[in-house]
């Protein structure tokens, strides 16, 4: 079953002919993922790798293959207007894959698609995968395998280190989700804690957070009230240096440090565990399913 | 990208904000035509740096009289503050301050919306007053349709406890305050104190504005503050900027490079987990090229810090062969004489491995691994 994109996802790329596009459209493709359709203003009418059609727009490419998945990879300059297309187009999800995009765009862009009733994972995150069922996003195929633990994440690269550590112990992964760095995202933690905590393939929960903000506080909040599945957490940054301040509004909206050992506090005091190393999580979840 | 202090009043008098009459001056020479320019027997000298706690540390003073002003100039230009040199300072008629308030905007990740915050309680200690008396903050968000609208600052006044004259006039400077976050990209405008004057005025005291580095783009008059602030940075770290990779330098010796700022952040924390200290902090970012990686190799074969280089890549976009082929290339064009531990999975993994071996380099398969090796050899390489 997974969350969110599964063997029933039929996905759109915008910017398929591109350089980052192209690339992952194949890759994708050669995971199982439907990719039913490329969008390219200027180029509809041609195919992607001879297989697959692209439109000029969002509509037609909806209107003729039915999609209900989209994944733009769209140079940040362009990246609001594409994201909006997709939004405007009608379909129930669209990842944003694109670094960079100022946050009065992505504020667009969220607000458009809460209106809309539409889903929306990032900006400036590695996609969505179900293993064995579908990939949308850039993921190396080979760290995930189909498995029972659900990973929600702030980072990319990491997360793509705790899943093949997930892989490696046998437990493997319902769906791994990251949810983006940048200061506003279309789907946060909490989000994805609800998906999971009702999404019958998923036993455990492995969320992944960062020094900065208080994401990690407020989903601690969450999995105290609303999460039975047990839920181990692990926070980059315990190490970094203080980092340089950004004036005093950053820490007075929070009213948290934003540290590794403030977030562990609050990940702790709600009943999540939190590990100190990477190999620390499979043991982890292990031993919380046997107890 | 962070803007000074008078860098900050200039936008402020433009879009509306009263700020004190000042001037900056690079000279302490020329402090004393200020003085008398200014025409106030009282002014404030303030250091012109970007870090946060400059009143604390020393960088804020007072002077009466010409000579006083041009020997508190001289102190301040050129001294360091808290690790920042001051090439300038901001003089200023000093204000007599009836009350500090606070106003900022910055953006809620939890709300996903600006935040305008405001408080009777402004000045130093705002954070504390966050902590202690979280009623004294108000705080309003911004509707993304309605944006900022200026009843909403006379609003925020009212709750804070103003009237009269003051909330209409702190309406105004809330309502162009918000015009500048928006007209700048802004990830963070803010005046603390905001001063209410003995006569009635309120006044942006001090001014911070910092600029959303990914909006940068379409504010090209900001273009030559980028080439300056570039000049700022040491060597390395400005090879660094150039080719758009986040290098952080800290006091260790294990040289650290990975793909991804959380997986290098765990790697830093892992390495401190086994015992070892890390020299810096370099992500090489996603989907970099062999030639890239080799130049960001070169940054750490020159830190001198660095005796030896700690890999860390699961590549994604990234491909492991190309770092393994960077790795080569340092080590053949380079001459790099580090020894290297290298950690490599993901795409191309296999290829990656193999060029490494057929070149005489040993790689791991688990980042716990290799930096229990990395830390190991920073240990027998001290000895």
């Amino acid at each position: 079953m997974a969350i969110l994109i599964g063997k029933e996802s039929r996905v759109i790329v915008q910017n398929i002919t591109g350089r980052e596009g192209s690339f992952h459209a194949k890759q994708m493709l050669s995971y199982g993922t439907h990719i039913v359709a490329g969008v390219n203003p200027g180029k509809g009418g041609t195919k992607f790798l001879d297989q697959v059609p692209v439109y000029d727009t969002m509509q037609e490419a909806l209107r003729e293959t039915g999609a209900n998945t989209s994944i733009g990879f769209v140079p940040a300059a362009f990246a609001k207007d594409a994201a909006l297309e997709a939004v405007e187009s009608g379909v129930a999800l669209t990842v944003l894959i694109t670094e960079h995009i100022p946050p009065f765009d992505t504020w667009k862009i969220v607000n458009y698609a809460l209106r809309k009733g539409v889903r929306v994972i990032g900006p400036n995150c590695p996609g969505l995968i179900s293993p064995g069922e579908a990939k949308v996003g850039i993921m190396p195929s080979s760290v995930f395998s189909p498995g029972k633990v659900g990973v929600v994440s702030r980072s990319g690269t990491l997360t793509y280190e705790v899943a093949f550590q997930l892989t490696k112990s046998g437990l493997g992964e319902s769906t791994v989700v990251g949810i983006g760095g940048d200061p506003i995202v279309g789907t946060g933690f909490i989000e994805i804690l609800e998906l999971f905590e009702k999404d019958i393939e998923t036993e455990a929960i492995v969320l992944i957070g960062e020094i900065g903000g208080d994401a990690e506080e407020k989903a601690a909040e969450y999995i105290r009230r609303n999460v039975r599945k047990p839920v181990v957490a692990y926070i980059a940054g315990r190490t970094a240096p203080p980092g340089k301040r950004m004036g005093h509004a950053g820490a007075i909206v929070s009213g948290s440090e934003g540290t590794a050992e403030a977030k562990t506090r609050a990940l702790e005091s709600a009943g999540a565990k939190v590990a100190q190393t990477p190999d620390q999580i499979p043991k982890m979840i292990e031993y919380s399913l046997r107890h | 990208m962070k803007l000074f202090e008078y860098e900050v009043k200039e936008i402020f008098r433009n879009e509306g904000v009263p700020t004190p009459a000042g001037k900056v001056i690079t000279d302490p020479k020329q402090a004393a035509a200020v003085y008398s320019e200014l025409g106030s027997s009282s002014v404030v000298v303030k250091a012109q740096v970007l870090v946060g706690g400059r009143g604390k540390a020393g960088g804020i003073k007072f002077a009466t009289s010409t000579q006083e002003a041009e020997s508190v100039s001289s102190e301040l230009i050129g001294s360091s503050i808290k690790g920042e040199v001051a090439k300038s300072v901001l003089i200023e008629p000093k204000l007599n301050i009836k009350q500090e308030l606070y106003l900022g905007i910055t953006w809620d990740r939890g709300e996903r919306s600006p935040v305008v915050i405001a408080s009777s309680k402004g000045g130093v200690n705002i954070e504390e007053v966050a902590q202690t008396q979280p009623e004294a903050i108000k705080k309003i968000h911004v509707d993304p349709q309605l944006r900022f609208e200026p009843f909403m600052g006379r609003k925020l006044a009212a709750e804070i406890g103003l009237n009269g004259v003051l909330l209409q006039k702190f309406g105004e400077i809330a309502t162009h305050l918000y015009t500048i976050f928006e007209k700048y990209d802004a990830e963070l405008v803010e005046s603390n104190p905001l001063a209410i004057t003995k006569d009635g005025e309120i006044i942006a005291a001090d001014a911070r504005l910092n600029i959303v580095d990914d909006a940068l783009f379409r504010h090209k008059s900001f273009d030559s503050k980028t080439l300056e602030r570039l000049a700022e940075l040491s060597m390395l770290e400005r090879k660094a900027k150039q080719l758009g990779v986040q290098y952080v330098e800290l006091d260790g010796s294990i040289g650290i490079i990975g793909n991804g700022a959380g997986l290098t952040m765990a790697t830093l924390d892992l390495v401190k987990f086994y015992g070892g200290e890390p020299a810096n902090f370099l992500d090489a970012g996603g989907g970099s090229s062999e030639e890239e990686f080799t130049q960001a190799l070169g940054i750490l074969n020159e830190n001198p810090r660095v005796k030896l280089i700690f890999v860390n890549i699961l590549a994604g976009i990234t491909r492991c062969d190309d770092v393994a082929r960077a790795v080569v290339n340092a080590k053949k064009n380079l001459g790099m004489t580090k020894p290297f531990v290298i950690r490599l999975a993901g795409t191309n993994e296999v290829e990656g491995r193999r060029i490494l071996s057929e070149n005489g380099f040993k790689s791991y398969s688990a980042m716990e691994e290799a930096a229990k090796e990395a830390v190991r050899m920073a240990e027998q390489l001290s000895r």
